[in-house]
């Protein structure tokens, strides 16, 4: 067989022909794997969502958007409110950070997990153990709005990854960033809004606090 | 043609890695340990054995002139539809190559074979040469994080050896990447010549 001849009309259709195809080959491998996909999604957040709030018998109401956070308000079994999980994402060293961090009802940190990152293997990688409780940058327990919360290289009371700076200032910043916009947000129908609007009236420092670590952060 | 030469010519005397210099963005990208070299490389393979024999199937119908965007929109589908599947049935990948693997599409071994083989050779060699290219990228880059990550990190896929605390962390970043692959090039030649 000869080879088509570069005429418009060959170039034309055969163009068409290559996109039509290769668009219904990938549209028809999309059906199949998108609700796969989904699922597999679905259950680590459903799995995050019990790590970071310390507890595997809880409820968790559908998702809100609160200033382009996506925050999910959880309660034990019983319906007693927990406080809520948020997730955050910043750039960090390689890439986006992606965190989803628990908040119990006065704004203190249950736990946290990561969802998405793109940090050096054997460096910031080691952001899922490193902040957990017990470990050398433990941030379990600590109120964002009422510590100082940034690496201790900046002022601050958390250590930060051995010679992973960036990534430790990254991860802090995006939990920050989830305490000021979500749980600290009067505006926020969030269960532990209440509570944490008084924290900010008694500490005024609080507020001058966050633009610090803002500042220092960019 | 021997298929078996074919093989061989793509693991060493046309190995991307060591001798053709080819897709240094993912070698130097992927390989900060064995494992996502490793899997780099395989699903290079993947799409490089399937591209090559699509582009050798349709390279009568192809005019010359629009060759090259046909080819890409062939190679970009294979690769949307890998990382869809590695998105549904292999998360634990997607979650440590996710974001190398749309990066294949541009990757210049996958194109370079198909112009310099698929499109000159029949559709069976083109799998051959899609194997055997893939082979030597997957033991290029399996040697490279190899080397990285026991240098770097005192493991080997993820099996210690001696304590991370001793490892030199310049192996792990992008700087060690470079060095370790230029004294494997010399070791790679070196070999060939004897």
């Amino acid at each position: 067989m000869e080879k088509l001849k570069s005429s418009l009309t060959n170039m034309l259709m055969v163009l068409t022909a290559i996109a039509v195809i290769a668009g219904a080959a990938l549209a028809m491998v999309n059906s199949v794997t998108a609700p796969q996909i989904e699922k597999i999604n679905a259950e680590n957040l459903a799995a995050g969502i019990k790590a970071v709030m310390g507890s595997d018998d809880i409820q968790v109401a559908p998702a809100e958007e609160i200033e382009g956070y996506t925050s999910y308000k959880v309660s034990d079994a019983q319906g007693n409110a927990l406080g809520c999980a948020v997730t955050s994402s910043t750039n960090g060293f390689g890439g986006e950070l992606k965190v989803l961090v628990g908040f119990d009802q006065e704004g203190n940190i249950l736990g946290y997990t990561i969802l998405q990152t793109a940090e050096t293997p054997g460096l910031g990688a080691k952001a899922d153990t490193w902040f957990q409780k017990d470990q050398k940058g433990d941030i379990i327990g600590k109120n964002p709005g009422k510590s100082n919360f940034t690496v201790s290289k900046d002022g601050g009371e958390v250590d930060a990854i051995t010679a992973s700076t960036i990534t430790s200032r990254a991860f802090l910043l995006a939990i920050k960033n989830a305490y000021d916009n979500v749980i600290a947000n009067p505006d926020a129908a969030s269960g532990a809004s209440a509570q944490v609007k008084d924290c900010k009236a008694e500490a005024g420092e609080c507020c001058s606090d966050s633009t610090e670590c803002d500042s220092i952060n960019k | 043609m021997n298929y078996f030469k074919i093989i061989v010519n793509g693991i060493v005397k046309e190995n991307p890695t060591f001798v053709l210099l080819l897709g240094m963005c993912p070698t130097l990208g992927t390989t900060s340990s064995a494992l996502n070299g490793m899997m780099m490389g395989l699903a290079t393979m993947c799409v490089l054995i399937v591209s090559n024999f699509l582009i050798s199937c349709v390279k009568k119908l192809v005019p010359d002139m629009v060759r090259i965007p046909s080819y890409i929109v062939i190679i970009a589908s294979l690769v949307t539809i890998l990382q869809m599947c590695i998105k549904a049935y292999a998360p634990d990948i997607d979650k440590s190559l996710g974001l190398f693997i749309p990066l294949i599409v541009v990757n210049c071994i996958i194109l370079g074979r198909a112009e310099s083989f698929a499109a000159k050779n029949n559709p069976i060699a083109s799998i051959f040469d899609g194997i055997g290219i893939g082979l030597g990228f997957t033991l290029g880059l399996t040697v490279l994080g190899s080397v990285r990550e026991i240098l770097g990190t005192g493991s080997i896929f993820g099996v210690n050896i001696y304590s991370e605390n001793y490892g030199m962390l310049l192996f792990v970043l992008a700087p060690g990447a470079f060095l370790a692959l230029g004294y494997l090039i010399a070791i790679f030649n070196k070999l060939k010549k004897a």
